[in-house]
């Protein structure tokens, strides 16, 4: 009697195991690395109306992020600065540079300079700026090392539980009032000393800033 | 089994080609596979938006808008930011003339918010010592900048310096829209304290700080 099925029909169940333990593994690695804004945000580097380098002004020049980005203390968002505000040294620095040309004819009629947004949580999210500045929050947790960019580019992923991250432990990430701005700052040049001041510090601060984590809801979605 | 690896194989690779690792820089907006209501219609500060004729969302306030504030406590009166009070002008109301001094009352905290403004609104050209060697200067990169404890400087009065800030002079801008009136206040006695730093003489000091110091 003849076989109905070839021999080497024995190993099928054993390799739709090992084919679709592969193919599920494979899907899985996939949606886990892909599906997330750690994917789609980080690195996002739209091209710029104007090529303004944070290098040069923030970096090199030493200018503090609140000079330009003054309203975020105050508010809720933090402003893109106006364009008079780029004239108050490029009138003398750079006058009759062509890369500025765009700035100056803003200044000049009150046309908008296209910037095109790089951080924007979802509609729903009320990240609110002052809250986070004004007790300890440096802008280096979530937007990177910015006065070392050229080009600004999406650092960090700013997903939910980027966020949550901090409002779980706010202590590891709190620093003093005055270092708010200074990107680079460590509480050491030892990361073992640095772990060690954070700790003290930061429960310090999160006691004198009365920093509540808020970890509910409705503390961000509204 | 063997072209079903090979095959799965080039799959992934092709994948990871196109799609690159974590944080490769790019150019293309993040993509928004479920919309999930995270754009909705409505206005954020800033941006283009078709509601209104100019296409701004952020628009400018009617010519005469009085903002919905709270009132400075100055002198133990409110005074609010569309009054001509000195507070608001450097000037004493319905003149021209300077107020000679600053009208909120000096102490610590308000002269280490003037320090800590000054350094970020005034140190890039004055420099954090107001001689007038900030970066611009370091870098030649502005031809005239203030020295300010230089006379004409020191002889100005509070209100005038007030003014300067929020008006500007010269080839300086006004700071009026980035800086709030209190802030330049404090500015003008944080000013005033690195002039004395400059003219003051060990004999002004109380006795027992004077003693510190030898």
């Amino acid at each position: 009697m003849s076989a109905i099925f070839p021999k080497w029909t024995n190993k099928l169940p054993l390799m739709i195991i090992i084919g679709g333990t592969l193919t599920a593994g494979a899907v899985t690695a996939g949606v886990w690395y892909y599906f997330t804004p750690k994917y789609f945000r980080v690195g996002y580097q739209p091209i710029q109306p104007v090529a303004f380098s944070h290098a040069t002004h923030a970096g090199q020049l030493g200018m503090d992020c609140r000079y330009c980005h003054s309203t975020v203390e105050k508010s809720w968002f933090s402003n893109i600065p106006s364009s008079s505000t780029c004239m108050n040294c490029h009138n003398q620095v750079l006058k009759d540079d062509p890369r500025l040309a765009l700035v100056r004819e803003s200044a000049a009629t009150g046309k908008p300079i296209p910037w095109v947004q790089i951080h924007r949580v979802p509609d729903f999210v009320y990240f609110n700026h002052s809250v986070h500045v004004n007790r300890g929050i440096s802008c280096v947790e979530c937007h990177g090392r910015v006065d070392q960019m050229e080009e600004v580019y999406h650092a960090k992923s700013l997903s939910m539980s980027f966020c949550l991250d901090c409002h779980n432990d706010p202590a590891s990430k709190v620093r003093p009032a005055d270092k708010i701005t200074d990107l680079g700052w460590t509480p050491s040049e030892d990361p073992n000393e640095a772990a060690k001041r954070q700790e003290a510090f930061g429960k310090k601060y999160v006691h004198d800033f009365r920093i509540e984590s808020m970890n509910n809801c409705s503390a961000c979605h509204r | 089994m063997r072209y079903f690896i090979i095959t799965l194989g080039i799959l992934i690779l092709g994948v990871v080609l196109i799609a690159g690792r974590r944080g490769d820089l790019s150019r293309n907006r993040p993509m928004q596979i479920f919309p999930d209501m995270k754009r909705q219609a409505k206005l954020r500060p800033q941006t283009a938006n078709g509601f209104f004729p100019n296409g701004f969302s952020s628009q400018l306030p009617p010519e005469g808008t009085i903002a919905q504030e709270q009132p400075l406590t100055v002198g133990g009166r409110a005074v609010y930011s569309f009054e001509d009070a000195p507070v608001n002008t450097g000037r004493q109301t319905g003149s021209t003339n300077f107020i000679a001094l600053n009208p909120f009352p000096i102490t610590g905290g308000f002269l280490a918010r003037g320090e800590r403004e000054f350094n970020i609104y005034c140190a890039p050209c004055h420099g954090r010592t107001g001689e007038g060697t900030g970066i611009t200067k370091k870098i030649g990169a502005m031809a005239v900048v203030a020295n300010l404890h230089d006379k004409r400087i020191v002889e100005f009065t509070d209100g005038e310096i007030f003014h300067v800030i929020s008006q500007g002079k010269g080839v300086m801008q006004g700071y009026a829209s980035q800086i709030a009136v209190p802030d330049r206040w404090a500015i003008t006695g944080y000013l005033r304290a690195l002039q004395l730093s400059r003219l003051g003489s060990v004999d002004d000091l109380a006795p027992e700080l004077r003693a510190k110091l030898q």
